[in-house]
């Protein structure tokens, strides 16, 4: 007889296990690791949230503790390495496997286990890339999640960083697996549900509020005129050019400048209601004066901010919330979007090569994609139209070819020097060299070089759709890299013919008066002046709190 | 320890204004200032650096030489009192500065 429900049957035994030391649902914080050693076998999938923003630091710290003779070579299917923890069970023998798709805080510790060989390494996944798998041949047995608050039943709440959470679930509730929720608090009555209680098998309330890494606050007081200068040309040059109004962008401090220029100089140049209306964003704190200004149609988010909550509870008008009031995120839902319904994504990069393929892995730093390469690429799966998509299209291509597509705008906006003089614009990116130390199979590149359409720097912005050969995209490439090497040594005569064609355009093609690169153009000149913008709803996190 | 550097340029015409004498910028880590005054024949040029950071003189040279291609800055004496500026800083201020002496 074949036997189809062996799965159903080792869920029933866990369960079992587990509920030795649970009542019901409920699990004390100190019989924590003992419900996890019963809970998970050796040789599982776990996923262990470890999101972008919020960490199941409790179930974490728990897990570490484990008896490695108990649980070992533990396979971790996460997207966030985030936490020392995730370190430490590979470090203990707990966990031997890992594929995940950013490493934040850790990006120094990850090629260190890597290099000790504590870490068999699977492959560096975007975000939704990793959830796919979680439905194909990465399912976790045992998924261990963490959210606000958490009813008798098992219902989560998980307020504005509801995050992965509801793929994670989803893939290991319905495919026989264990799920693991760590919660601030019990309540009677949730404010709205996020995770329906029957996917929930056990609960525990942490003995501290989980930990939530702010990741998208920037300070306006460290953004510099070249930012600002770059930020006038982005605006300019695409935005107004090609009539972006749906887009996303990236978390960095030459994004942030844009967000803070669109109430001042976009302002100026007419350009209020024609950009920059609709986005698939954080909630970037640094976008609040542009929503207070009228700027902004409405915007969806991966995850949530830390100080952001009352902001845009008290802004539903603009962003996505439950009937409870509170904002509610999605990293898949909020990923699709800026795959298939933006028309422009803008992000920053550690490196740039002479193809305009990006990475921000150099030699001790291995910080993973999160979204960047889903973001910053062209869904060939896209079937509508709109204008900026249809012209970016046309540009790529010569003459009036039977079938046109259209094209993502894929714009990476960098300095040609990032801190300390390291140059952005290299010969060869270090993460070829990352993949041959390592032997990899797949050099870990964030956006390839045929997705992105634009690079500016602080010298212009090189449109590489407009190139026909490989030649004509290295020297625009070279053009526009400053007095890098790479800038240097760009053949004069050529930048300049591609200047002529508009391939390349500077500050001064562009009529941008340098003097306007000031940073009396910023909205908001310091996070005291966004709490200010917000009528004091932000309530900024105390690291960034100087005044 | 500062190191001082000089060049002297002609440049493709005169700076267009009336202006005397500009300055802008701030001496502050990772910035600059830059004094521009209006003293030299025509199409002269004279930059005088002074900077905290030795072992640089050939990217201060590429950085002014762009600068007085692209601005074309004829009779300025520009002198700069680095704070450990990135090239593509001090471009700007230039830039800024020949702007801001084309400005009535």
């Amino acid at each position: 007889m074949a036997d189809w429900q062996s799965e159903q049957r080792a869920r029933d035994e866990r369960i079992a296990a587990g509920s030795k030391v649970a009542a019901g649902k409920m699990v004390a914080p100190k019989d924590t690791t003992a419900l996890l050693e019963a809970v998970i076998r050796p040789g599982d999938r776990i996923c262990l949230e470890g999101d972008n923003q919020k960490q199941a630091d409790f179930l974490a710290a728990c897990l570490a503790e484990a008896d490695p003779k108990v649980l070992h070579d533990l396979h971790v299917v996460q997207s966030g390495i985030v936490l020392p923890e995730h370190i430490d069970l590979f470090e203990k023998g707990i966990a031997k496997k890992l594929d995940f798709s950013y490493s934040g805080p850790q990006s120094h510790a990850v090629p260190r286990v890597l290099k000790s060989g504590k870490v068999e390494l699977g492959a560096i996944h975007t975000y939704i890339e990793l959830f796919a798998r979680y439905f194909v041949d990465l399912t976790p047995h045992v998924a261990l999640t963490v959210a606000r608050s958490a009813d008798r039943a098992g219902n989560l709440y998980m307020g504005p960083n509801t995050e992965d959470s509801p793929a994670v679930v989803e893939a290991t509730a319905f495919k026989s697996g264990i799920v693991v929720a760590q919660v601030n608090e019990i309540a009677d009555k949730l404010p709205r549900v996020d995770i329906p209680g029957d996917r929930v098998d056990f609960v525990v309330v942490a003995p501290k509020p989980f930990y939530v890494e702010p990741l998208f606050t920037r300070d306006p007081a460290s953004i510099t005129e070249i930012q600002i200068l770059a930020g006038m040309m982005a605006i300019k040059g695409i935005y107004a050019e090609y009539g972006i109004k749906r887009l996303n962008h990236g978390i960095g401090f030459n994004t942030a400048a844009i967000e803070l220029i669109l109430p001042t100089y976009a302002e100026k140049l007419g350009l209020k209601g024609k950009i920059a209306t609709h986005w698939a964003l954080n909630p970037h704190p640094t976008l609040i004066p542009a929503i207070e200004s009228g700027w902004v149609k409405q915007i969806h988010s991966f995850g949530s901010e830390v100080g952001m909550d009352a902001y845009m509870r008290a802004r539903s008008d603009i962003y996505f919330t439950g009937r409870d009031g509170s904002m509610g995120s999605s990293r898949t839902y909020c990923q699709l979007a800026g795959l298939y319904a933006t028309d422009l994504f803008i992000g920053s990069t550690l490196q740039i090569d002479l193809n305009g393929n990006s990475s921000t892995v150099t030699a001790d730093r291995i910080a993973g994609f999160g979204g960047a390469p889903n973001m910053g690429c062209d869904a060939h799966g896209r079937r509508h139209p709109s204008e900026p998509w249809l012209k970016a299209g046309r540009e790529s291509v010569d003459g009036h070819p039977q079938v046109t597509r259209g094209r993502k705008l894929v714009v990476q906006l960098v300095e040609s020097f990032s801190e300390k003089m390291v140059p952005v614009f290299v010969e060869k990116l270090d993460a070829i060299e990352l993949a041959e130390t390592f032997k990899l199979d797949l050099a870990p590149v964030m956006i390839y070089g045929d997705d992105v359409t634009h690079i500016v720097s602080e010298e212009g912005i090189a449109n590489l759709l407009l190139c026909r050969t490989a030649e004509e995209r290295e020297q625009a490439i070279r053009g526009i890299a400053g007095f890098t090497e790479v800038g240097r040594r760009r053949d004069r005569k050529m930048v300049e013919k591609l200047r002529e064609r508009k391939v390349i355009r500077r500050p001064e093609d562009l009529g941008i008066n340098p003097l306007d690169a000031h940073r009396s153009m910023l909205a908001a000149r310091s996070i005291e002046d966004l709490m200010h913008w917000s009528g004091n709803l932000y309530d900024p996190p105390n690291k960034f709190r100087n005044w | 320890m500062m190191e001082t550097l000089k060049f002297s340029h002609v440049a493709k015409r005169r700076l267009s204004g009336t202006k005397g004498q500009a300055i802008i910028g701030v001496v502050a880590s990772g910035n600059l200032e830059v004094l521009l005054e209006r003293v030299l024949p025509e199409a002269a040029c004279e930059v005088e650096i002074a900077t905290p950071l030795t072992g640089y003189s050939e990217t201060w040279k590429a950085v002014v030489a762009e600068f007085v291609e692209r601005s074309s800055p004829g009779g300025l004496r520009i002198s700069i009192n680095d704070g450990g500026a990135r090239p593509d800083t001090v471009f700007l201020r230039l830039v800024q500065g020949s702007a801001l002496m084309e400005t009535e």
